[in-house]
């Protein structure tokens, strides 16, 4: 595996259950758990290349985030481990590198109100070294030029910009990190639908120009298929598909992967759309179905599907499925499969 | 053709500003509904789309005022109606349906309680009849076992099923039309598709009138058969949803239209609408849209353009786009 | 003139429209300047023992006493100015209530932003110390340890802040883990930078509103829990009266027409505590984003 650069091996998170004094005595003495711990990923494996754009994608609690944040370097993951290069992203919970950086969904969240935002891009720069501290002013200003800002903006506080320019700063804080792996957290999906353009357009110019690898998390299929190289389907804390987006997303492989793309509001000239809702709800992630967590939302599943969750597996050549009846589904073309998830 | 259910002209509501004057949240806004009929109201966030929703629920609150136009439902003007008559209205001729539904729920009464109470707001009910009638209400918006969910909390509700407790309250009194103000924006896009295709048989089903806002053009294209379009505080563009999204005539839904990833090829830079959306308080004094317009030029500066209507379309642009382009 | 831009100059802006706290604030500012400059404002020092005569001693205001000047507000019973007194009982009080209420503040803001950076068991056992503390009257607190202290400026600033530094520490932690959760300082960790830096520089401005707010309110406290012991007579020497003393050593001839000895002191306190209680109400009202327009 000469060409993953980023690789994810067996990674799994679980969020402990927060126990009162009381709940704790009494499963000290024994008594059955009154809460379950929430393993929000399971098991996931997976390799970023260098150079690509890795989509993520999937539904509120399908563990998106959670994988991202471990791949950025945020949250310690409970198993597992994250590598970049060969050398761990977090050492002893904390973040080891700084060649991995984030963008988060919330410009309005993710930058200190009482910094001017001049001071909170060469923040982590001037930190590491990677400028000293009388060139920090060019330095900033260069990269508040890169992401399409004016460089006198930098004396500015954060209320002053507006949603759209809030996230180019906090785009600049990041690449002014120089990273070799940008992590896009939804990076677009506060934003207003005519600003949401600008910042991809944004984000796509910047990793070509500086060779970034990226890992995009989005719950928008429709973005994830724009700019990503490859893509990622988590469902209930397993990734259930990965492969090229361009072919993933045409004639996807696992029946949820298909579910989500015909759930998707596309924009429809006729006036007639075809939304094909999933039947049924995600089942508890703290009580997940014993075999593939999607089985009992599935037309398609049998009882061996009930049994163990099946393993992620090459259905095609670098398409790989943890469906086991994804021949049913590479076999046709996705309109006539597509009855299966019907309303 | 029927008259209208709901037949707003020339609504303005206005905010009054700290430093003195008032921006105008609406201003001049004319549509009608018919009966059964989807509505998109399509816009981004400031552009008075739910402010539009606030004050046809006579909800404005101050600083802010309702400062002209009429809004006549079933027949009856509600502007300058007293509050007595809004609330008479309010809930059965006309309800709303929030982004949020923690904020409509009280998290300390069932949901049984809670639709008991928002029943007996218009009509008295006995005890037993009255859970009848909840029951059928949230089983008519998909809800499974709906009897014995009526002694259940809000929070034993997954998101989509609460925002499906909402609609249900809402529908308690067959109001003939529905505000929905980004009720899906919140959910995850398989429920939102479930409740799209559930709003749509109901309102085909019980002639429900639906005015449906959402700052999505792509939820709102499969779903409403009309569509406004709104910029600023006014409506732009409106007309038959398929018109409209085929051949634009205003250059803001044309670029919101070309922004989208799904008209790009994968990889290919989105054709994007330079600069940001206007701040209500300092209005350009022509076209709001003018700043960012392609098309723009001095007499688009000079004032706001009136709506030139065609059929059954309209839009406000001084150089609307070719019909065909 | 341009729009405001800066957090305080906005702030500011906001401030000036109310103007009861903009009254209450100059009020304060008036206070503390007089205290400041008590030495050469008061007409007599009262703290020295050689101007006292007992001759002028509990004279009404306006008697022309042995010093040659007029007693605007009479004398107490030891033949001190009252003027003199309250504007150097106001010296002390304000030391005092400062003083403490900046300890106060510093140890418990430490103690509870550490608590809710670090988490774990360090979380547990401050802030379960906090909690026990927070659950005694603090009056009953500072009784105990004055006593148990003896009198002086020292011992009684320190038993001031044994009985407030749980309020700071308790607010603190509140805005420290709400804060703790935000992005901001999730991008700062993730950049990564260290914990040092993300305290001192992210963590703790933001945490600064509520202290603010909690500091004003608490230095109030403490000017009136110091008045309090000092009137019980557990506070500072009797030589150095501060405006508890006065009112006490006035209250024996409350009832015998010479109210003026507690009536004085009594009203400097209570439109001190009052100002500062107004001003403090403002900056709540403006830091508490559901107020906010």
């Amino acid at each position: 595996m000469s060409e993953a650069f980023l690789s994810v091996e067996a990674v799994s998170k679980t969020f402990a259950p927060r126990l009162s004094l009381g709940e704790r005595i009494a499963a000290a003495l024994g008594a059955p758990p009154a809460k379950r711990p929430l393993q929000a990923v399971r098991e996931v494996s997976l390799e970023i290349r260098r150079g690509e754009t890795l989509g993520l994608v999937g539904e509120s609690g399908c563990g998106k985030s959670t994988l991202g944040r471990m791949i950025a370097g945020i949250a310690a993951p409970s198993a597992g481990a994250v590598s970049l290069d060969g050398d761990p992203v977090m050492r002893g919970g904390r973040k080891a590198t700084t060649r991995v950086q984030t963008v988060f969904q919330d410009p309005f969240a993710s930058l200190d109100p009482r910094m001017k935002v001049g001071d909170a891009i060469a923040e982590g720069p001037v930190a590491h070294g990677l400028v000293a501290k009388p060139q920090a002013r060019a330095y900033v200003a260069g990269w508040l030029d890169r992401c399409g800002l004016d460089p006198a903006m930098a004396d500015r506080w954060p209320h002053q910009f507006s949603g759209g320019q809030r996230q180019r700063v906090a785009i600049a804080r990041a690449l002014a990190m120089q990273p070799d792996l940008l992590v896009c957290d939804e990076p677009v999906a506060s934003l207003d639908v005519s600003i949401q353009a600008q910042i991809l357009n944004l984000l796509m110019d910047l990793r070509r120009d500086l060779g970034l690898t990226c890992l995009f998390v989005s719950h928008d299929i429709s973005i994830v298929r724009h700019v990503s190289d490859r893509v990622a389907v988590m469902y209930l804390g397993r990734i259930v598909e990965l492969g090229p987006a361009a072919s993933v997303l045409a004639r996807p492989a696992h029946p949820y992967s298909l579910g989500l793309l015909e759930s998707a509001p596309r924009l429809s000239l006729d006036g007639r759309s075809t939304f094909r809702p999933i039947p049924g709800d995600v089942p508890s992630p703290l009580a997940p179905p014993p075999g593939c967590a999607f089985a009992p939302r599935c037309s398609l599943a049998q009882d061996a599907c009930r049994a163990a969750p099946p393993p992620l597996s090459e259905v095609a050549p670098e398409r790989f499925s943890a469906c086991l009846r994804a021949d049913v589904l590479t076999g046709r073309p996705p309109g006539q499969a597509s009855h299966m998830s019907g309303a | 053709m029927s008259p209208p259910v709901l037949d707003v002209v020339d609504l303005t509501t206005e905010f009054a500003l700290r430093g003195g004057g008032a921006a105008r949240a609406v201003d001049g806004v004319s549509f009608s509904l018919a009966r059964g009929e989807i509505v998109g109201l399509v816009g981004e966030s400031g552009s008075g789309k739910s402010v539009t929703g606030f004050s046809l629920m006579g909800l404005i609150d101050p600083p802010g005022r309702v400062a002209g136009g009429s809004v006549r439902l079933n027949g009856a003007e509600l502007a300058g109606m007293d509050a007595e008559g809004l609330r008479a209205r309010r809930g059965r001729e006309i309800a709303m349906i929030f982004q949020d539904p923690v904020a409509t729920l009280n998290p300390l009464l069932t949901v049984g309680a809670q639709m008991r109470m928002a029943l007996a707001a218009h009509a008295r009910t006995p005890r037993r009849a009255a859970d009848d009638r909840c029951a059928a209400a949230l089983a008519r918006v998909g809800i499974p076992a709906a009897r014995d969910r009526l002694a259940a909390y809000p929070h034993e509700f997954s998101g989509g099923m609460r925002q499906r407790v909402a609609i249900a309250i809402a529908l308690l009194h067959a109001p003939s039309v529905v505000i929905a103000d980004e009720p899906t924006t919140a959910l995850d896009v398989s429920v939102q598709a479930q409740i799209l295709v559930e709003m749509r048989a109901l309102a085909a089903e019980t002639g429900l009138s639906l005015i449906w806002i959402s700052h999505d053009l792509a939820v709102v294209s499969g779903f409403a058969s009309r569509i406004l379009v709104m910029y600023a505080g006014r409506v732009v563009e409106q007309g038959p949803a398929e018109a409209v999204l085929r051949a634009p005539r205003h250059p803001y839904t044309r670029g919101l239209i070309d922004s989208l990833p799904a008209a790009a090829k994968p990889g290919e830079p989105l054709r994007q609408i330079p600069g940001g959306a206007p701040s209500l308080g300092a209005l350009p004094p022509g076209c709001a849209f003018a700043p960012r317009c392609p098309r723009a030029a001095g007499a688009c500066r000079a004032a706001p353009p009136v709506e030139t209507r065609e059929g059954a379309r309209a839009w406000r642009c001084l150089f609307p786009l070719e019909a065909g382009a | 003139m341009s729009a405001p831009s800066t957090p305080l100059a906005l702030f500011w802006a906001d401030f000036r429209e109310n103007r009861v706290a903009l009254a209450a604030l100059a009020m304060v500012a008036l206070i503390a300047l007089a205290a400041i400059f008590a030495p050469l404002i008061a007409p007599q020092n009262p703290y020295d023992l050689a101007t006292l005569s007992l001759m002028d001693a509990r004279r009404p205001p306006g008697f022309v006493g042995s010093g040659g000047y007029v007693h605007l507000l009479g004398t107490d019973p030891q033949g001190r100015d009252l003027v003199s007194a309250i504007l150097y009982g106001l010296r002390i009080s304000i030391q005092i209530g400062v003083a403490a209420g900046a300890v106060a503040l510093t140890l418990g803001a430490t103690l509870g932003v550490a608590a809710a950076y670090l988490g774990g068991r360090l979380e547990a056992l401050i802030m379960r110390a906090v909690d026990l503390q927070l659950s005694f009257p603090p009056i009953l607190l500072a009784l105990v340890l004055s006593a148990l202290l003896g009198q002086g400026r020292l011992q009684l600033i320190a038993a001031l802040v044994a009985a407030q530094y749980a309020y700071f520490a308790r607010t603190a932690y509140g805005a420290a883990s709400a804060e703790r959760r935000k992005d901001y300082v999730e991008a700062a960790l993730a950049t990564p930078l260290s914990g040092r830096r993300v305290v001192f520089r992210h963590l703790l401005p933001n945490c600064a509103p509520p202290l603010i707010v909690v500091a004003t309110v608490q230095i109030a406290n403490a000017i009136s829990l110091e008045a309090t012991l000092s009137f019980l007579g557990l506070g500072l020497p009797v030589n150095e009266p501060s405006l508890g003393m006065l009112i006490a050593n006035g209250f024996p001839y409350m009832m015998s027409g010479r109210s003026w000895i507690s009536v004085y002191p009594g009203v400097a306190l209570i439109v001190l505590i009052v100002a500062i209680n107004l001003v403090g109400d403002q900056v709540r009202d403006q830091f508490n984003p559901r107020l906010r327009r």
